[in-house]
């Protein structure tokens, strides 16, 4: 199966079906038995272990309960991610609140995660994922823990940071997103994919 | 700039587990401390040791005229002293005899103890006996020989093994001395278990950050350093005190034996430098070595 640069893709189908591994399979967090893996052109499976933190920085990653720092500002937040892989400060300046600002935070720089709404926690993190301008952007249930009319918000600024180029790849259980949204659909059930639909919508996977 | 983030990461580390700190410091200085002073104590006690290999093993005391001994009948005339120098002179085991007077014993004897008159206001010059100072080819193996060709000769006070007494001295130093090592390095095992716990508690507290450090990409090098450096700063402070303490023991403790020697027993700088840069070793390498094994065990990269 292959997913090609700039795609939106969907990964649904019922817990435990696989979705969460396939995404981390993608990350080298877990080593395939068999079968091969390709990111970006990289096969996983020659990768030398010091070489897999520089394929990480070209993938950014969502969850579903958003993994900020609690003692870090929101700005904090999304600068930690470009400080330890060791960008320069002057650049953590200039892009942070660019970065901030197309999630829709700008303004919020200086608050404390836990001043934040669920909604607003989520585009930070989506923020931090961001910032580094990755190939691919991998979010695992990322409207688990928001109530659906702030999802669409989260779905909107996605959709933005799909535009821009970056490959997105979506864990979800969220059928109203999926179905609006009418992107690629890879179903998954027991761990085998039995659905792989341009526009797709959900369907029957609960 | 990185530096400066490892720097920070380190600060923040060290101070979340303050008090885990500390007591790491504290473990530290003292068993480097003990270490080093065991150390200092072997170095001493060599110092002391070279000395007397030069000097007198056996002393043989002729008779004077306040004698105690039945086998002596009054001062030791001289006939009798040069016939006893050159019977020992004749013996192979025998590297040389020196004859010392009344006057001379009574002038070393006063030197010996100038910080402690109560020792020289009891006695009189009259009072020390004369002696042959011999010095034996094999140090401690003819004692009997040389001895028993002597006692009991006329003129002859006593025969008095130097080096038996030393011995006795210098077991007790030697006992000292690995008490002193065996203690430390108990504390040293206890130093390494709490280098071990102090870092698996850091690496556990900060599981939030180096957990979105690897999922963000950065390298295995950058995650582990400032817990590296956690372990290596808090040892190098550990070591910091232990120089201080080991100072102290030099100063303190260790010249103050000077008086109870006439010559220099003293140790130089050099051994004290030597020693206090041996426990900095010994500190570095026991903190940043049990900190890499341990951020291996528990930090997942």
């Amino acid at each position: 199966m292959t997913i090609n640069k700039g795609e939106f893709v969907f990964l649904v189908g019922p817990s435990g079906s696989g979705k969460s591994s396939f995404l981390r399979l993608i990350l080298r967090e877990e080593r395939p038995n068999d079968g091969r893996i390709l990111v970006a052109g990289n096969d996983l499976a020659r990768l030398t272990n010091w070489k897999v933190p520089a394929m990480r920085r070209k993938i950014g990653c969502v969850f579903q309960d958003f993994r900020l720092l609690p003692n870090k500002t929101v700005e904090q937040n999304v600068a930690f991610a470009l400080e330890v892989i060791g960008k320069p400060r002057r650049f953590i300046k200039r892009v942070v609140p660019e970065v901030l600002d197309l999630v829709g935070l700008d303004g919020k720089h200086d608050r404390m995660p836990d001043e934040l709404s669920g909604g607003e926690q989520q585009r930070v993190a989506m923020a931090r994922a961001f910032v580094n301008r990755p190939m691919i952007l991998l979010a695992d249930e990322p409207t688990g823990n928001i109530d659906p009319a702030t999802s669409i918000g989260i779905m909107k600024v996605l959709d933005r940071i799909n535009r821009t180029g970056t490959t997105v790849v979506m864990a979800t259980h969220d059928a109203a997103i999926v179905d609006s949204m009418r992107k690629r659909v890879i179903e998954l059930e027991y761990g085998k994919v039995v659905r792989d639909q341009n526009r797709g919508v959900y369907g029957q996977a609960y | 700039m990185r530096s400066n983030f490892v720097f920070q990461e380190i600060w923040v580390g060290l101070r979340r587990n303050l008090t885990m700190t500390v007591a790491l410091v504290v473990v530290v200085a003292i068993s480097l401390s003990l270490l080093g002073t065991g150390l200092l104590f072997v170095k001493q006690v060599d110092s002391t040791r070279t000395y007397w290999q030069s000097k007198v093993e056996i002393s043989v005391y002729l008779c004077y005229a306040d004698s105690a001994n039945p086998n002596c009948h009054g001062a030791v005339t001289t006939a009798q002293t040069t016939s006893l120098e050159s019977r020992l002179k004749s013996m192979p085991q025998v590297q040389n005899v020196t004859y010392v007077s009344q006057t001379q014993a009574w002038a070393l004897y006063k030197q010996a103890f100038t910080n402690d008159q109560s020792y020289v206001s009891t006695l009189k010059e009259t009072d020390m006996p004369p002696s042959l100072e011999v010095k034996l080819v094999n140090p401690g193996a003819d004692y009997n020989i040389v001895a028993s060709a002597v006692t009991g000769a006329q003129g002859v006070d006593s025969v008095i093994d130097e080096m038996n007494i030393l011995d006795k001295f210098y077991r007790l130093l030697d006992g000292l001395r690995n008490a002193v090592v065996i203690v430390a390095l108990i504390l040293v095992v206890a130093a390494i278990l709490l280098v071990a716990n102090t870092i698996r508690l850091s690496a556990f507290n900060r599981r939030r950050e180096t957990g979105i450090m690897r999922l963000v990409g950065a390298s295995n090098f950058y995650i582990q350093l400032p817990f590296l450096l956690e372990g290596v700063i808090a040892g190098l402070l550990g070591w910091v005190l232990a120089a201080a303490l080991l100072i102290g023991v030099k100063s303190l403790l260790l010249n103050n034996l000077q008086q109870y020697f006439n010559y220099n027993v003293g140790l130089t700088m050099t051994d004290l430098v030597e020693v206090i840069v041996m426990a900095m070793v010994v500190g570095v390498a026991l903190c940043g070595v049990t900190s890499f094994l341990t951020l291996r065990r528990y930090l997942r990269v």
